[in-house]
């Protein structure tokens, strides 16, 4: 009997999962994207010597250090800055939901004052996170410019006036729908989904 | 990482090991926040607070207060030497007059122990309590243990001696509770008449000879005589204190490893440390300074996002 529940659960599960989940990148759709993306900062930013790459914690991260990888690795630059910025204490929806926002690690030695800054996160959707890093990103002193990376922008779902200056892809998602983006190092495998919440 | 099991901060107690660690690692946040160019962050801008000291501070009302202002709270402020309560008020009733101009939370030292939790029965906001007579000083503890965990990497395992007026201190009775939450071996030193008389039953070590407890300890946090709340006489004078609980540099080098020094302020220089020892890099003193700021503004921080 037992067993036979578990079937059915397992079932279910497999259901479940296959319904509510549809890949949107591959990991070779990935790769290509990446490439593209790092070559597009190549084209922008030329020798980076007055460029520092913002990660934002904590899902930007990850996406900034495949990209400073392939410059560093594909396309030869030598000297490529990079950072990662925690914006939690700059969110405008603390206190508005039940959770309790807890900090990530900030690390932002290589500074700001007069650098070409780009913030890199994976999925752009309302804009409020990008709103809370220009704050943030004030706290350290002056950038000469400040730019935007996405991998995924989910655009029609904007609160705010805020559009990225490089982006991966371009998706058309509804509010119950959630654009997850794995990694190798995390989450065993490339791939970015799209998930019904 | 999660949130504080507690509403109101009244005494390490009443936290989990759990809260403890969560308080570090905010503040841990907060320390890199305060190093910033701008050392401000916007997360309190809808938080007043309100600081009421009816016992006299410096260092811990100016460090709440830049903590406060470092989030952005707006902050009054309340001495009780300027108050009503000289004209006959009770603390329930200023309280909540101060409440009903719309503050949130309130951070309270008073001299009478247990005032914090009596408050946080009676009104409705949240409560920190920043010292209240001989019981806790919550805040105090945190930043201690954070500190000691900055410079030793870890509490758990540690041997840690409080010396100096265990009878008379609140920082000693919350370090116990946190630095034993944490995992650490405690010992107090002084001398029997500043110690109570059931301290063991806390689970510490006692020791009256200073020299065998710096041998014993990782680190010593020596207390300040509180000459204000004593009404009687503990010790002889404070030259003879000196003489036999003062720590100089000569000790310290003698006992053959290096313990970190602490000392909650203010330091009576000569009597509980030499000054040779508070100038020393032995002593992580102004560490424990500004270690407070980042402690008090995690602790807002957690409480704030409960309120």
């Amino acid at each position: 009997m037992e067993k036979d529940l578990k079937t059915i659960n397992f079932f279910y599960f497999c259901k479940n999962f296959w319904m509510s989940q549809k890949q949107l990148l591959s990991a070779e759709d990935l790769r290509i994207i990446l490439f593209r993306l790092a070559c597009q900062l190549k084209e922008t930013h030329g020798d980076f010597s007055k460029t520092v790459l913002v990660g934002l914690q904590p899902r930007g991260v990850r996406l900034a250090e495949r990209l400073l990888h392939i410059l560093q690795h594909h396309y030869k630059v030598a000297d490529v800055k990079l950072s990662q910025l925690d914006i939690t204490f700059f969110r405008d929806d603390f206190r508005r939901s039940d959770k309790v926002l807890n900090p990530n690690v900030n690390d932002m030695e290589v500074g700001v004052e007069n650098k070409r800054i780009v913030l890199i996160d994976d999925v752009l959707y309302t804009g409020r996170s990008i709103r809370a890093a220009l704050t943030a990103i004030d706290s350290y002193g002056r950038p000469e410019e400040v730019q935007l990376l996405t991998l995924i922008d989910r655009r029609f779902s904007r609160h705010l006036p805020i559009q990225p200056d490089f982006c991966g892809r371009q998706v058309d998602a509804i509010q119950n729908e959630r654009v997850v983006v794995c990694w190798q190092e995390e989450d065993d495998e490339d791939a970015v989904y799209l998930v019904k919440k | 990482m999660s949130e504080l099991s507690v509403k109101h901060l009244l005494g390490i107690k009443y936290l989990t090991e759990a809260d403890i660690q969560l308080i570090f690692d905010t503040a841990t946040q907060f320390k890199e926040v305060i190093n910033r160019p701008i050392k401000k962050v916007p997360s309190l801008r809808d938080i007043t607070i309100a600081n009421l000291f009816f016992e006299n501070s410096t260092r811990t009302k100016l460090s709440f207060e830049l903590a406060q202002k470092r989030l952005s709270a707006d902050v009054i402020n309340f001495a009780s030497s300027m108050s009503s309560l000289k004209k006959g008020e009770t603390l329930i009733d200023t309280v909540n007059n101060i409440l009903s101009m719309k503050v949130d939370m309130v951070v309270m030292r008073h001299s009478s122990p247990g005032a914090a939790s009596f408050l946080s029965k009676h009104v409705d906001a949240t409560i920190i309590n920043a010292g209240d007579g001989a019981h806790e000083h919550p805040t105090q503890a945190l930043l201690d243990t954070f500190s000691i965990n900055e410079r030793l990497g870890d509490v758990a395992g540690k041997k840690v001696v409080i010396i100096g007026d265990i009878l008379h201190s609140r920082v000693a009775l919350s370090n116990i509770f946190a630095l034993q939450k944490l995992g650490a071996e405690v010992c107090v030193c002084g001398p029997k008449t500043l110690i109570p008389k059931h301290i063991t039953s806390l689970g510490v070590k006692v020791e009256t000879d200073v020299k065998k407890a710096l041998k014993w300890c990782d680190v010593a946090n020596v207390l300040r005589v509180q000459f204000e709340r004593m009404s009687a006489s503990y010790f002889p004078s404070n030259r003879e204190y000196a003489a036999f609980y003062g720590i100089t540099k000569p000790m310290l080098d003698a006992i053959g490893k290096e313990i970190v020094i602490m000392h909650p302020g203010p330091i009576n220089r000569g009597v509980e440390l030499s000054s040779a020892v508070v100038d020393s890099n032995q002593a992580i003193i102004l560490d424990q300074v500004e270690n407070g700021v980042a402690i008090r503004m995690a602790v807002l921080y957690l409480l704030a996002a409960k309120n």
